[in-house]
């Protein structure tokens, strides 16, 4: 008897909490990491210190939710827009058909998508040039190999991947018309966003075939790009966060997708505009991370081609091609 | 393909099969002594993760290593608890084992480290990294051979050696000891070897924590000599590449090195061949990395003649009363 008194206490006690944290949550911004982790050192990490950020410039509370596989998606922005939490921001390109039928079933509640794009009057979506920004670490790479060939390893094989590959082959191009370029994708399921094994024998396998510089644009498998070059004493390049702490002296530069202020403007319902929101090198959603850490390998001379090349990617003189228009490379 | 290329390939061929040889060993043991062993994936992926969460809290790889092949022995030993003393069937025993390690390393390494399952990017000092082997450098002038010292032999980490020195002593131990004459007996007719007064139970047990030594080694390869740090599911696999290996090499340490050294070949070679175009027509990705898996199972089909296992495999020992 002893027992179950106890128990209904302690439940009691638990549906209480619950109300609780339920009933705080209402109002408050949340945000629902991709898979792969909140501390990714990539991706959803610079989604998180963009979370972070917001909550330390307004004071205000968010809830979140790291994925643990693809089927909880409906389930976990159901859960969130049912509680009350406005706006819903979620980080990834696999959000498209969860988020069509969520938003449709809560008109009033606002989703902001990074990386996708959903064409509903209650969405923002918000994508990165990662292209231009791509680019830049394109050139940064041509004009440090010594070798002139330098190498690319994608995550997953998807049209997003090849987007970076084809600006990164561009840039490359722009700055060294005879440089080589070494192309690998660490796998085709989603099981090579987190395969860093794999990414760095295909490393090694590029530094074999002569590349000195390898830019990882592979999520968490990217950190197995850069072991590799630390070991082989070779460049690697980072992506989305800046990554240059990683391996200091080894890690050339990152290109940075500033999916931290993406994520900290978002969380701000007052910031919220439904329709496609492009981010590119002029609004600083992306570029190339340049701190103490690789100071010494970014030379003034390859600093100042490159910011060049910005400035012309900006000013339209130079048009960089966007791999997922037409599913070609031109480089 | 010039020599730098081939010895380049051929290096990676060792790297990529060491993990397979050690599992391959390790399953030998098991086998040999009547029990099938299809859980060597999980132990390896236990110890990957042991090892690579012990080297990074204490910072040191011996711990790392330490803690991989004590945690896969562990593992070893329930896996032999469900199979030997209980008599439950082996291949359950295994299948669970394999199941128990891909769920609870995930949930182990969220919890402990929240990194959505991946335990911290090991520093210097925390991971084994390569070897130079004496007068490398020296030889390394002299063409061909010394160039192969140089770049084949030499400059790999310290468990790809105790990979290829395991093959020896696992044909010395099992086909030149007494413990080993006996290891092959319980595994053919544990009647007679318990007729002779010896434990069919205990030779079963010292077989099985072998294979989990072994196992130990594999799945510390993966994390902390050739990654830096555990990934979820990261031996992806390769536990059931080192079984038909085994078959492969019905059971026999050196054909067992030959045949994992050539499933690593493979594997280098499906790296290199990645972007390779065969007459300005490129080779989907997709087809390349299936090939190592394909020619799998056209060798196992097609070429390895008629494969006889230990005839007590798979049956678990029961007295007569």
């Amino acid at each position: 008897m002893n027992f179950f008194a106890k128990h209904l206490g302690a439940l009691a006690a638990g549906v209480a909490a619950t109300v609780l944290v339920a009933g705080a949550a209402l109002a408050d911004p949340a945000i629902i990491y991709d898979l792969g982790g909140k501390f990714d050192k990539s991706f959803n990490e610079a989604a998180y210190n963009g979370a972070e950020a917001w909550k330390k410039a307004t004071g205000g509370n968010y809830i979140d939710l790291e994925l643990q596989n693809d089927a909880q998606r409906e389930q976990a922005l159901r859960r969130f827009a049912s509680q009350g939490a406005n706006p819903i921001v979620m980080a990834g390109f696999s959000w498209g058909t969860a988020l069509t039928t969520v938003a449709a079933e809560f008109p009033d509640t606002h989703f902001v998508v990074i990386d996708a794009v959903v064409d509903a009057p209650n969405v923002q979506s918000i994508i990165f040039d990662e292209h231009t920004g791509s680019y830049l670490v394109g050139v940064i790479a041509a004009l440090k190999s010594a070798t002139g060939t330098v190498g690319f390893v994608g995550g997953m094989d998807v049209p997003i991947i090849h987007k970076f590959y084809c600006g990164y082959a561009q840039g490359a191009k722009a700055a060294n018309p005879n440089v080589k370029i070494i192309e690998n994708y660490t796998g085709t399921t989603p099981a090579a966003w987190n395969d860093p094994v794999t990414a760095g024998e295909l490393t090694k396998a590029q530094f074999d075939a002569g590349a000195d510089v390898v830019f990882a644009a592979a999520g968490g498998s990217g950190l197995g790009v850069l072991q590799a070059a630390a070991d082989a004493g070779k460049f690697g390049i980072g992506v989305d966060s800046n990554q240059n702490y990683l391996h200091p002296g080894s890690v050339l530069t990152s290109m940075m997708k500033r999916v931290d202020v993406a994520v900290e403007n978002s969380l701000t319902d007052s910031n919220f505009k439904a329709g496609l929101t492009v981010l590119g090198l002029k609004e600083n959603g992306v570029g190339y991370a340049l701190d103490d850490n690789n100071k010494a390998l970014i030379t003034d001379d390859i600093k100042a081609k490159v910011d060049d090349f910005s400035a012309k990617i900006q000013s339209g003189e130079i048009k960089v091609h966007d791999y997922t228009t037409d599913n070609t490379c031109p480089a | 393909m010039d020599l730098a290329l081939i010895l380049s390939t051929l290096d990676a061929t060792l790297r990529l099969s060491t993990p397979l040889l050690l599992a391959c060993l390790a399953g030998m043991y098991s086998e040999r002594s009547g029990v099938f062993d299809i859980g060597l994936e999980g132990k390896m992926l236990m110890a990957a993760f042991a090892a690579a969460a012990a080297a990074s809290v204490f910072h040191s790889v011996w711990i790392g290593l330490a803690a991989g092949l004590l945690v896969s022995i562990a593992t070893a030993a329930l896996q032999g608890a469900a199979a030997i003393s209980l008599k439950g069937n082996q291949l359950i025993a295994g299948t669970a084992i394999n199941m128990l390690a891909a769920g609870l390393t995930t949930f182990l390494g969220i919890q402990w480290f929240a990194q959505g399952g991946r335990t911290p990017q090991l520093q210097a000092g925390e991971r084994f990294t390569d070897i130079t082997l004496p007068f490398a450098e020296e030889l390394r002038g002299i063409p061909v051979l010394g160039q192969i010292y140089h770049d084949l032999i030499s400059g790999h980490n310290l468990l790809v050696y105790v990979a290829f020195l395991a093959v020896p002593i696992t044909w010395f131990v099992l086909f030149r000891t007494r413990f080993g004459l006996r290891l092959r007996a319980v595994g053919e007719n544990p009647k007679a070897v318990d007729t002779a007064g010896i434990s069919v139970i205990k030779l079963r047990y010292q077989a099985v924590l072998i294979t989990g030594l072994l196992c130990g080694f594999a799945g510390a390869f993966f994390s902390i000599a050739q990654g830096s740090g555990f990934g979820n599911n990261m031996t992806a696999g390769k536990g059931f590449i080192a079984l038909a290996a085994l078959i492969f090499a019905k059971w026999k340490p050196v054909p067992a090195m030959f045949t994992c050294l050539l499933f690593g070949f493979l594997d280098a070679l499906q790296i290199r061949l990645q972007s390779a175009r065969i007459g300005g027509f490129e080779v989907p990705v997709q087809a390349i990395q299936a090939l190592p898996y394909v020619l799998t199972v056209v060798l196992l089909a097609g070429f390895i003649g008629k494969a006889v296992g230990p005839k007590a495999g798979g049956v678990p020992y029961t007295k007569e009363r």
